[in-house]
C-alpha cells in the first residue's frame, strides 16, 4: 500500500551498476517493475547472467553487460552499447562498490586502499563521466551515486572505506551544480546497515548472530534495512516528483545519523 | 513519472494548509485517496480549500488553528480523530518570517513571535499527534523547515535559529519513534514561489535577481515540488527512512 509506483518509468532507460546483487539487483528489479528498460552491469558476469535471467523471467526487459567500473575503456563501452540497444539514458544508479575488513589505518594494506578508492570513487567517477556525455546531449537524466553511511561520519577500521564514500557525496555535491541547469539532476543515496545482500553476509561473517545482534542493536528503528528500501530511494530521486531535489546525499538508514 | 500513492483509508493533517506548500500537500493527499484536515491560522480560508477539495472529488475539512498556542494544537488533533477516527500522516507546515535584521538589533518581539509559531508550533503539534499515533502504533509526520536550517545567511538569525531547531526536535522525537512503528522526517525547502517569497519579494527586484544567482537550477522550486517530498516521506516508500532532513532546494544545500 502506498507504493505504487508502477509504471512510473513506462518508457525509460535505468542502468544500475553493481546490479549482479544485493541493493543493485532490488534496484534493477525495482526499475523493471516500474516499466523501466533496465541496463545491469556487473564485473561479476557468472553472477550478473544469473540476476538478469530472474528479471527476464518476471517479464522484464534487460541488457546485461560485464563491466569493470574501475576501466575506463569497459564503462564507455557500457554505456555505448545502452546506447545502442536503447536510444537514451535517463536513470543511471552507481552503485558498484567494495567493503573493507576492517583494519586501523596503519594495518591496512595500500593495495587495499588504491583497490576500494578504484572501486568505489574512481569507478563512480568514470561511470558519471560515461553517462553526463549522453545525458548532456539528451538535455536530460538522474543519476544516483551509492554512497554510505560511511561517506557521512567516521567507523573504526574504516577509514579506506569512508575517504572513498565520502569523496562520492563530493562528486555527487559539486557535479550537481555543474549540471543543475543543462536538465540533469545527481544526487546520492547513504544507505545504513542493509541486510540480505551479499555485502551484508560477508560483513557479518554469514549471518553470525551476535554480529547481527550489534548491528541491529545500532539501528534506532530496531531492524537492518532492506535492500528494497534503498531501491525505492533510488527510484523516488530518480523519478520526477524529485524535479528540484539537487546534490542531495539522502541518507535511508533506519536513524542511525538523526 | 510522479509516483501515485494510495492513501485510501489514510487520514492526513496538514498545518498552515489554506496556501502554499501546505495547500498543495493538502491537495496531493487528497488526489492520493487520504482524507485530509486543512488546519491555518486563517480558518476560513482553509475551511474554502476543503470545499474545493470536496468538489474536486475528495475527503476534506478545514479548521483555525494557531500552531503558537498548545490547547489549540490539541483541539485540532482531537478533532481530526474525531472526523476521521485516526491520524496516519501530518505534515507541520505552519511557519512565518520575520523582517531581516542586523543581529544586533532584532526586536525581542520578532524573536518571540518567529520562536512561538515556528518551533514552539512544530512542538506542539508533535506532541500531539504522538500523543494519537502512539498508541495507534504507526504514523508518519514531516516537519517544514528550511534551507535556513542547514546554513546561516546575514540577517535571519532568529528565523533560521527556529529551523534549525525544527531539525533538532525532528531527530530527536525520530529516534525515540522510530522503534515504535512512526517515523518523523523534515523537508528543507528552497526558495519556493509560494506567497510568503511574494511577500518578501514585493517592490524589490534586486531582491530575485540576487535568488536567481544562486539557483543553481535556474528557477525558483514549486509548491507541488514540496508536497511531492512530503508524500514520499511519508509513503511506505520510506519505510527505513528516519530523522532526515530533506532538502528540496534546486541544489541550494549542495554549494
Ligand atoms: N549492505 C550495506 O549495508 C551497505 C551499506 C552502505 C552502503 N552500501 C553500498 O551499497 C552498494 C551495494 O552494496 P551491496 O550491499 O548490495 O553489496 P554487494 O556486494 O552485495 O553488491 C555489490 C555488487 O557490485 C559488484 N562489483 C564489485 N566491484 C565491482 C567492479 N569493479 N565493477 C563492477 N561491479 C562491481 C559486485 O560484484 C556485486 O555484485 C555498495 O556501493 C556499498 O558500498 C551497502
Ligand atoms: N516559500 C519558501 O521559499 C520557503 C522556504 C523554506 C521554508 N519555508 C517554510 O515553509 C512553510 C510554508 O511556507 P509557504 O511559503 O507556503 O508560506 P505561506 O505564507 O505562503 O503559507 C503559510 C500558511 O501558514 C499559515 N500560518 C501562519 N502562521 C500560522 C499559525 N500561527 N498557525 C497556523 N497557521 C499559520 C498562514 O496563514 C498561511 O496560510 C513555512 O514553515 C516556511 O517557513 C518556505
Amino acid at each position: 500500500m502506498g507504493t505504487a509506483m508502477v509504471g512510473s518509468f513506462e518508457g525509460k532507460v535505468a542502468l544500475v551498476t553493481g546490479a549482479a546483487g544485493g541493493i543493485g539487483l532490488a534496484t534493477a528489479r525495482a526499475f523493471g517493475d516500474a516499466g523501466a528498460s533496465v541496463v545491469v552491469a556487473d564485473s561479476n558476469t557468472a553472477l550478473l547472467e544469473t540476476a538478469a535471467a530472474e528479471l527476464r523471467s518476471a517479464g522484464h526487459e534487460v541488457l546485461a553487460i560485464g563491466c569493470d567500473v574501475t576501466d575506463r575503456g569497459q564503462v564507455n563501452a557500457m554505456i555505448e552499447q545502452a546506447i545502442e540497444t536503447y536510444g537514451k539514458l535517463d536513470a543511471a544508479f552507481n552503485n558498484a562498490g567494495i567493503n573493507c575488513d576492517g583494519a586501523p589505518l596503519v594495518e591496512t594494506e595500500d593495495t587495499e586502499f588504491d583497490n576500494i578508492i578504484d572501486v568505489n570513487l574512481r569507478g563512480v567517477w568514470n561511470c558519471m563521466k560515461a553517462e553526463l556525455r549522453h545525458m548532456t546531449a539528451q538535455r536530460s537524466g538522474a543519476i544516483v551515486n551509492c554512497s554510505s553511511i560511511g561517506g557521512m561520519r567516521g567507523s573504526k577500521g574504516r577509514a579506506a572505506y569512508s575517504a572513498s564514500k565520502f569523496g562520492v557525496i563530493g562528486l555527487t555535491r559539486a557535479s550537481a551544480l555543474d549540471y543543475a541547469e543543462k536538465g540533469i539532476r545527481i544526487n546520492a543515496v547513504c544507505p545504513g546497515i542493509i541486510g540480505n545482500t551479499p555485502m551484508a553476509k560477508r560483513v557479518t561473517k554469514n549471518n553470525n548472530p551476535e554480529i547481527v545482534k550489534a548491528f541491529v542493536a545500532a539501528e534506532p528503528i530496531g531492524r537492518l534495512g532492506e535492500p528494497e528500501e534503498i531501491a525505492a530511494a533510488v527510484l523516488w530521486l530518480c523519478g520526477s516528483a524529485a524535479s528540484f531535489v539537487v546534490g542531495h546525499a539522502l541518507t535511508v538508514d533506519g536513524g542511525i545519523l538523526a | 513519472m510522479n509516483p501515485i500513492y494510495d492513501f485510501k483509508g489514510q487520514v492526513a493533517l496538514v498545518t498552515g494548509a489554506a496556501k502554499g506548500m501546505g495547500l498543495a500537500t493538502a491537495r496531493m493527499f487528497a488526489e492520493s485517496g487520504a482524507s485530509v484536515v486543512l488546519a491555518d491560522l486563517d480558518g476560513d480560508l482553509a475551511a474554502k480549500e476543503a470545499e474545493r477539495i470536496v468538489r474536486d472529488g475528495g475527503t476534506a475539512i478545514g479548521l483555525a488553528c494557531d500552531v503558537a498556542d498548545e490547547a489549540q494544537v490539541a483541539a485540532m488533533v482531537d478533532r481530526a480523530v474525531a472526523e476521521y477516527g485516526r491520524l496516519d500522516m501530518a505534515f507541520n507546515n505552519a511557519g512565518i518570517q520575520v523582517p531581516p535584521s542586523d543581529a544586533a538589533e532584532e526586536p525581542i518581539e520578532h524573536f518571540e513571535r518567529v520562536t512561538a509559531v515556528n518551533q514552539r508550533g512544530v512542538w506542539a503539534c508533535m506532541k500531539h499527534q504522538l500523543r494519537v499515533m502512539r498508541d495507534q502504533g504507526s504514523g508518519a509526520i514531516v516537519n517544514c523547515s528550511s534551507l535556513g536550517g542547514l546554513v546561516g545567511l546575514p540577517q535571519r538569525a532568529a528565523y533560521h535559529g527556529t529551523k534549525h531547531a525544527v531539525l533538532g526536535m525532528t531527530k530527536s522525537a525520530g529516534v525515540e519513534y522510530a522503534p515504535r512503528g512512526i517515523r518523523i522526517n523534515a523537508v528543507c525547502p528552497g526558495t519556493i514561489d509560494t506567497p510568503m517569497v511574494a511577500d518578501m519579494l514585493k517592490g524589490q527586484a534586486d531582491a530575485m535577481a540576487e535568488i536567481m544567482k544562486q539557483q543553481s537550477i535556474g528557477r525558483l522550486g514549486r509548491a507541488e515540488e514540496v508536497a511531492a517530498a512530503v508524500l514520499w516521506l511519508c509513503s511506505p516508500a520510506a519505510s527505513f527512512v528516519i530523522g532526515v532532513a530533506l532538502p528540496v532546494d534546486g541544489g541550494f544545500t549542495a554549494h
